[in-house]
């Protein structure tokens, strides 16, 4: 498997066309089966391929991204290229915009190859509310690849790109990159544009990168990150130098989040103590620390996430773009209801309805408020504990890939396994998940390391050290 | 409406109950770009300049359907999946300027907010407004006839697009041209007792946006709207149920709905029956109003932090440079007006139009500039009554405004002060300065022309007494019926105008004729 830095390297000395490695990456996810990809944008990888080959022949630097293919979740904006969020309501929809991210990843030589599955809007863990229908997991058609973002990780997993773009809301990226034994990071909030990101709960989204290895994750944020003039909400720091830098894990203090070791699948739990063992023999210490309000942390997270999710699916009502359903003549509010019923999925529908409630009169003191408050009380306390250890270690997922189909209709049992990815979101702190062994069944499991805000670099610097040794 | 002002008084009230009205005024601020992306927020492509963006407003506005809709639109406005706003910086400074104008409490953090509500012309279901922490709370306005006025909240929010229903057509057009643009929305306490009340807040409101160049606030072009509550009430007793009016487009029709409005709850009152609150349009044919919604359907926004608008922090030195750059209010204009001796008339026009009080300003530091110790400045009311009386008029005849002068530029404004000057030094008559006002306007130097046409006023007694005696040579039974008659002077005052072709020094002509006709002095 050829990583994007040697791909790169390939393609500027010209041991390979950009062309050709469009081609290829294009073949390959056309032959995929597991529903991965829902759009390939074979017009613009060529055409960005042959500007690469071109600009090389010319001797213009082509980018550190030089040829190197890359997939993009189906929720993130490409110009001319359809984006549907994976969602009915969103279907025919082409943007005519690039999101800034992926304008930045083409300016860097990268070629979008294709755009990728998800659930419907970015909500849910399994990437099987898709109108394009369910993702698979690569190494067990009848498991999930995990989600929201599924698609990218298989994308990454089943080779077809060294790397892809997925969005990160309480664990969309980290998630199904443990599942699917990949490399899976989100940045703090801030560091990567949301600009052309469909939103599902803004102050919770944030761009991540799947990737087979840190490297490669961090030459791709860096040719991402940096403050956006078109969102308010990326940081003037955000640029700051992001390659791993060589760690030397002596003195390094590891902290295990121990409330989240709780209910974690044997075969989880025993390749994290893997992962746990080698920070300890690289001369890193393990301590446990406790984490208070971790029980709140879901149900703060969802009606956060349900409340924005309400007020930014609102704009989805048959007038201006994507599907319109029922008579103008009827007026606004019928073309808007009977879009809405047929054009958003039950999950969907679910979350807005809860969100709506939420943040109606006399429910918000009680619902909204109270959970951003708990908010600021959980990120208050991650702080605190960050204040005595280096980096947070925890599992990604308490269990490896469910079987497909098993928890659509049990959503709660969904909603708590993300107690231990939302953290991240909930604080704006940089997390990510890095393959950590076979657990049950042989499926992959994934560890999750959280790190302070804007400390991308030491973070993938450590997870490049203990995967090293894996 | 000839109803006698302090209106608080006896008059205001209906069959002893006293109406109470609060205000919710809307303004189109004055910037080049909309209140979150980058497009022209007057619907107009150039945009930045003052008559631009009137006229841009104008094509907008009278959905005569001439003019293409949807212009002015981005993946921002329109609000296409993905898109973010960010913020106007100038939007935010003349919102503040105008809430610290206002004398509101302006926070050191302020934050956007989302106010939800289904209408299809606002594309994102929503609209971007400010709900717990707006630019200004508080805050007060005082009208020019003493009232004080106490304002509960200014805020900023982004304006709906348009709707327009062809005839005979099955379903509407929506013009997202204006949506997005910035809009100040200012909410008085009930302070308020009448329709003239709300008329005289009105303009006062008026002015001070347009002398602080926040808003050109013209409500025939949609950028400057007002919804009234109204109660009635007995004197002293806690307030009546409140009935808000929406849809009135001019200071007339929110006078006439506050009048009307009243007089449904007096009715309703006196019959024994409450009021019902409600949310009524405002029929401007008609002349009444109409029910738009009742309390039961009364919207619930769930309101919502912006997540995408970070809070804005307002540092005091921030604060500071925005109050210094704040031109002077309208209450501050009548008050330097008048103690530089102005009559009240005078300097209250002056300071309720920004274009004259500037042209105004400029004329009176020309006039300082020319002036010597030999030629001292003419007087400001002198100044005024050129500005206000001729050349206000000369332009209203040549079918031009006075921003059109140029008047706020040196040059123009030095050539009238001279103008006035010559005049008010008795080195050239009212008629003659006023026949040469056409040509100074045009930038024709008045000195050069009075020396070049030998327009001088004339003093010399012997020139004087050459064209008076010729004239009662020329009319002697007017002359000799003059004692009787005394308009007869007035004529022969002009005959020897006209002779001297308007040189002749007007007092001493009318002395001489007076001594000539034996007359003594009336």
């Amino acid at each position: 498997m050829t990583s994007a830095r040697e791909t790169a390297a390939a393609v500027r000395s010209r041991r390979v066309t950009a062309v050709e490695v469009a081609e290829t990456a294009l073949a390959a996810a056309a032959s995929s089966t597991s529903n991965a990809f829902v759009t390939l944008a074979e017009a613009r990888a060529l055409a960005r391929a042959a500007a690469v080959d071109a600009a090389i022949t010319a001797g213009r630097d082509p980018g550190p991204l030089a040829g190197v293919p890359v997939a993009v979740k189906d929720n993130i904006c490409t110009a001319g290229v359809a984006t549907t969020a994976g969602s009915a309501v969103l279907r025919g929809f082409v943007p005519p915009y690039d999101a800034t991210v992926v304008a930045r990843l083409e300016a860097a030589g990268a070629l979008v190859i294709g755009k990728t599955n998800l659930d419907e809007f970015a909500m849910g863990s399994s990437s099987e509310t898709s109108v394009f229908g369910p993702v698979r997991h690569p190494a067990d058609p009848g498991r999930v690849a995990g989600g929201s973002s599924g698609g990218s990780a298989v994308a990454v997993a089943e080779g077809v790109v060294p790397l892809a773009l997925g969005t990160d809301t309480g664990g969309s990226v980290r998630q199904p990159a443990a599942f699917c034994g990949v490399f899976g990071i989100k940045p703090t909030y801030g560091r990567l544009s949301r600009y052309g990101v469909i939103a599902y709960a803004s102050s919770l989204d944030q761009v991540g990168v799947f990737s087979r290895d840190a490297d490669d994750a961090a030459v791709a944020l860096s040719a991402m990150a940096g403050r956006d003039p078109a969102d308010a909400t990326t940081a003037a720091r955000a640029a700051d130098e992001l390659g791993p830098v060589p760690v030397d894990l002596r003195g390094l203090r590891v902290g295990r989040i121990a409330d989240l070791w709780q209910g974690v699948s044997d075969g989880v739990r025993a390749a994290l103590d893997g992962v746990a063992a080698r920070f300890v023999e690289s001369g890193a210490t393990v301590v446990d620390v406790e984490l208070p309000l971790v029980e709140a942390a879901v149900s703060s997270y969802y009606l956060i996430a349900m409340a924005e999710a309400s007020s930014n699916l609102a704009r989805y009502d048959g007038t201006l773009y994507g599907l319109r359903l029922g008579e103008a003549r009827d007026g606004h509010e019928a073309v808007a209801r009977a879009t809405r019923a047929a054009g958003l999925g039950r999950e969907v529908q679910r979350r807005v309805l809860m969100g709506s409630f939420a943040l109606s009169a006399g429910y918000a003191d009680a619902y909204a408020e109270r959970a951003a408050r708990v908010r600021r009380r959980i990120a208050d306390a991650l702080q605190d504990a960050l204040a005595g250890v280096d980096v947070l270690l925890a599992p990604t997922a308490p269990t490896v890939a469910w079987r497909q189909g098993e928890r659509l209709d049990d959503p709660l049992a969904m909603y708590v396994a993300d107690v231990t990815t939302c953290l991240a979101n909930l604080s704006g702190m940089p997390a990510l998940s890095l393959p950590a062994g076979a657990a049950e069944d042989g499926l992959p499991a994934g560890a999750q390391l959280i790190g302070p805000a804007w400390s991308e670099a030491r973070l993938l610097g450590w997870a490049r050290a203990v995967t090293a040794k894996a | 409406m000839s109803r006698p002002a302090a209106p608080s008084g006896p008059a205001a009230r209906r069959s002893g109950y006293e109406v109470v009205v609060g205000l919710e005024v809307h303004l189109a601020l004055r910037t080049r770009t909309k209140l979150f992306c980058p497009c022209a927020a007057s619907g107009d492509e150039a945009g930045a300049t003052a008559g631009a963006a009137t006229a841009g407003a104008a094509a907008a506005g009278d959905g005569s359907g001439e003019t293409q809709p949807n212009r002015h639109v981005c993946p921002v406005c329109l609000g296409l999946p993905g898109a973010l706003p960010v913020p106007n910086a100038r939007a935010v400074e003349l919102a503040v300027r105008f809430a610290a104008a206002l004398d509101c409490a302006v926070p050191e953090v302020t934050a956007f907010a989302r106010k939800h509500y289904g209408y299809p012309d606002a594309p994102k279901n929503y609209q971007i407004s400010q709900h717990d922490r707006p630019v200004g709370l508080g805050g007060a306005l005082d009208l020019p006839n003493g009232r004080r006025v106490r304002l509960v909240r200014c805020h900023l929010e982004e304006d709906a697009g348009r709707l327009i229903h062809p005839t005979y057509a099955d379903h509407s057009l929506v013009d997202l041209d204006r949506a997005g643009a910035p809009l100040i929305e200012l909410v008085t306490a009930p302070d308020l007792r009448s329709g003239e009340d709300a008329r005289a807040f009105l303009e006062e409101v008026r002015a001070l946006a347009r002398a602080l160049d926040v808003s050109d606030a013209t409500p025939e072009e949609g950028r400057m709207r007002a919804d009234v509550n109204v109660s009635l009430r007995r004197p002293g007793e806690p307030l009546g149920t409140k009935v808000e009016v929406k849809n009135l487009n001019s200071f007339k029709s929110v006078q006439a709905a506050i009048e009307s409005e009243a007089t449904r709850q007096e009715r309703l009152l006196q019959a024994g029956r409450g009021v019902s609150q409600e949310t009524r349009g405002w029929n401007e044919g008609g002349q009444k109003s109409y029910v738009m919604r009742t309390k039961e359907e009364a919207a619930d926004y769930r309101y919502l932090d912006d997540p995408d608008l970070p809070p804005i922090r307002l540092t005091a030195a921030w604060l500071a440079a925005v109050r210094a750059a704040t031109p002077e209010t309208p209450a501050a204009l009548r008050r330097r007006y008048a103690a530089a001796g102005l009559k009240p008339d005078d300097a209250d026009r002056l300071a309720t139009d920004a274009d004259l009080s500037r042209a105004f300003d400029a004329l009176v530091d020309a006039a300082g500039r020319a002036a010597g110790a030999t030629a001292p400045a003419p007087a400001a009311q002198a100044l005024a009554n050129w500005l206000l009386v001729e050349v206000v008029g000369w332009a209203h005849a040549a079918n031009t405004g006075v921003t059109a002068l140029r008047l706020t530029d040196p040059g123009p404004a030095g050539r009238l002060a001279a103008l006035v000057a010559l005049v008010e030094a008795r080195e050239i008559t009212g008629p003659t300065a006023k026949a040469l006002l056409g040509e100074v306007l045009a930038g024709a130097d008045p000195r050069a022309l009075v020396a070049a046409r030998g327009l001088r006023q004339v003093s010399d007694a012997g020139e004087l007494a050459g064209w008076v005696d010729g004239v009662l040579a020329a009319h002697p039974e007017v002359a000799a019926g003059a004692r009787e008659q005394p308009k007869a002077v007035n004529f022969l005052m002009g005959r020897v105008m006209q002779a001297s072709r308007g040189q002749a020094r007007p007092d001493a002509v009318r002395a001489l004729l007076l001594e000539r006709l034996g007359i003594g002095d009336a």
